[in-house]
């Protein structure tokens, strides 16, 4: 254990995604060591975006306004959403250029082992959406592992009563692999040959 | 398939070793606790990705070292020299190498070196739990194609979901059981197709493990009854019913199996909200055996056990076979368990594979022709000296 300030540095550090300890460790006194204008920089960026970015209202996207330019594009096609679990998501599909309709960000994937159920999720937003808006097909391109594909089977029984066309990314992903991590063409591919799911 | 080169760098009781092996038999002999089985486990570990006696890397890195390294130069069936490379680490990732190149997955690499190990652990197979014949069906089936792996543990995961989930909402009541319901519905689907597809998998490889099992038995029992090996499932009689009708083909469509598992899971499903668990599934089934008209386990005696242990993996041998290379045959410590009969019938066993790694306390006790090596431990590290090759006799 370190003193105060470090210690609450390290503690700070160690709660970030793939950081462990020992990294933890070694983040904090290489920050130590960085001249001022540099930590200000770093703190200054992580309060900004604290300050300026938020979620969007309708799709859950990360935005700097109400809603995020995609909502607000006039171009973006109303009748098809697609459901992802992450922001990063729509950042890997947008990188695609296949797509051209909506979007609709989870937060997660259903896990019952890290206390994730559905209501945790933005699956009753999803619902309202679906009832308010014109949409006519929801693609899901939940990760291809098993909460993914739960996640995915879950909505498809959600949604038989609903008068929607759902279908899912078709695989050719790497197994139990990220979406984030699927390179584009692949990405591309499984747009164009999604399936339909349910039934 | 050839193992042509073996290098150990602070694995178990080698600080370093490097080996040339030849074609045909290699026996390694040397007193117990010298480092035979170490050089098998090591061999082994490169094959699967695991050791046969110990889970995890950690226990297969030499004391007082944080990594270990084990390389293995091979030939396959068509001449095709690979190298596969494994980094082992006490605490951290392993790293694993084909052909120069950093793998993704260390699952990538399991099967590039196909071998065979037989040790006295795998009496367990007929003694043991059923556990313990479906750990021996994965094993042969990861290492028969590597997709089977990544299934199975799928399998496992959406299992630990769904009986988390069962655990939890296993006081609901009213309309908060009802949401439970559809959420348990969505991981139910991902066991019944998971869970069909490794049915399908390990009922395809009993049957083609039946007749081989059967043959290598004779070939080492004394008296020559019939051995079976059957597949059964705990979604009960409807499965088993739909194996005796589809007993043409080896492989097992896996729609219907989904179908009579997705029925199963209806049936159970009371019990399984008021228990809190899964009841039905790959991971409650059952490889049975039986030697002539009697379950092996229970029944058989302990030269029959060993017997029946060893047919099956000498089995594999060719199930492994079937698609792909010829695997390495590794068997530990195996002879000395047998009576001079079967070690002979053993030994002429052996002569269908191409290589074959023995480790043997007395090396009168094997019978087999070929390269030895003497294995011994000097100031705590092991020492292998190759013979001079003997002249044929
Ligand atoms: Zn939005």
């Amino acid at each position: 254990m370190y003193e105060g300030a470090v210690q609450d540095l390290i503690d700070e550090l160690g709660r970030l995604p793939g950081v462990g300890p020992k990294s933890a460790q070694r983040i904090a006194f290489h920050l130590l060591q960085i001249d001022g204008p540099d930590a200000q920089r770093l703190a200054d960026a992580i309060t900004r975006v604290k300050d300026t970015i938020r979620f969007c209202a309708r799709c859950w996207n990360v935005s700097e306004a109400e809603e995020c330019r995609i909502c607000q594009d006039p171009r973006r096609d109303p009748a098809v959403l697609c459901v992802v679990e992450e922001p990063r998501d729509v950042l890997a599909i947008e990188r695609t250029r296949e797509y051209r309709g909506r979007y609709h960000v989870l937060g997660g994937a259903i896990s019952p082992i890290d206390g994730v159920g559905p209501e945790e999720l933005h699956i009753r937003e999803l619902l309202a959406r679906v009832g308010e808006e014109p949409v006519e097909e929801l693609i899901i391109a939940t990760n291809p592992n098993v909460e993914g594909e739960a996640t995915a089977s879950y909505l498809s029984r959600l949604l038989t009563h609903h008068d929607v066309r759902v279908t899912r990314l078709a695989s050719g992903l790497p197994v139990g692999g990220d979406l984030d991590y699927a390179d584009e063409v692949t990405l591309g591919r499984a747009f164009v040959g999604r399936r339909e799911l349910g039934a | 398939m050839q193992l042509r080169h073996l290098e150990l760098v602070d694995v178990r009781s080698y600080d370093r070793a490097s080996l040339d092996l030849p074609v045909g038999a290699t026996v390694l002999v040397g007193p117990n606790a010298q480092g035979k089985t170490n050089l098998l486990e090591a061999v082994q570990r490169v094959a699967t990705g695991g050791s046969h006696r110990v889970a995890g890397d950690g226990p297969l890195v030499r004391v007082g070292e944080e990594v270990g390294l084990i390389r293995c130069e091979l030939e396959t069936d068509v001449g095709r020299r690979r190298r596969v490379e494994v980094e082992i680490g006490t605490g951290r990732r392993t790293r694993t190498r084909v052909d120069g190149q950093d793998v993704r997955r260390a699952a990538e690499a399991i099967g590039v070196l196909r071998a065979v190990l037989f040790a006295p652990e795998d009496l367990t197979i007929v003694r043991g739990d059923p556990g313990d014949r479906r750990r021996f069906l994965d094993e042969l089936l990861s290492q028969r194609r590597p997709a089977f792996a990544a299934a199975r543990a799928d399998y496992d995961r959406a299992l630990r979901q769904r009986n988390q989930l069962l655990k939890r909402s296993r006081h609901l009541s009213g309309s908060a059981s009802e949401a439970a319901a559809v959420t348990i519905a969505a991981w139910t689907e991902q066991l019944v197709t998971l869970g069909s597809q490794l049915l399908a998998a390990r009922i395809a490889a009993v049957r083609t493990l039946a007749g081989p099992v059967d043959r290598c038995y004779r070939d080492l029992a004394d008296r020559p009854e019939t051995v079976g090996v059957r597949y059964r499932s705990s979604a009960g009689q409807v499965v088993d019913e739909l194996l005796e009708e589809a007993d043409q083909g080896p492989v097992p469509a896996v729609a219907p199996l989904a179908q009579a598992l997705a029925g199963a899971y209806q049936e159970v499903a009371g019990e399984e909200r008021a228990r809190g668990v899964t009841l039905v599934g790959p991971h409650r089934d059952e490889v049975e055996l039986t030697i002539g008209a009697l379950p092996a386990k229970g029944y058989a005696s302990h030269g029959e056990a060993w017997s029946l242990a060893l047919a099956l993996k000498l089995a594999t041998f060719d199930v492994l076979a079937e698609v792909g290379d010829r695997p390495v045959v590794l068997l530990d410590d195996v002879f000395a368990e047998l009576d001079t009969t079967r070690r002979d019938r053993l030994a002429a066993a052996c002569e269908r594979f191409d290589q074959v790694l023995v480790t043997a306390a007395v090396e009168a006790d094997v019978p087999l022709s070929g390269h030895r090596i003497d294995v011994r431990l000097v100031d705590g590290v092991t020492r292998l000296e190759p013979r001079t090759r003997e002249l044929p006799s």
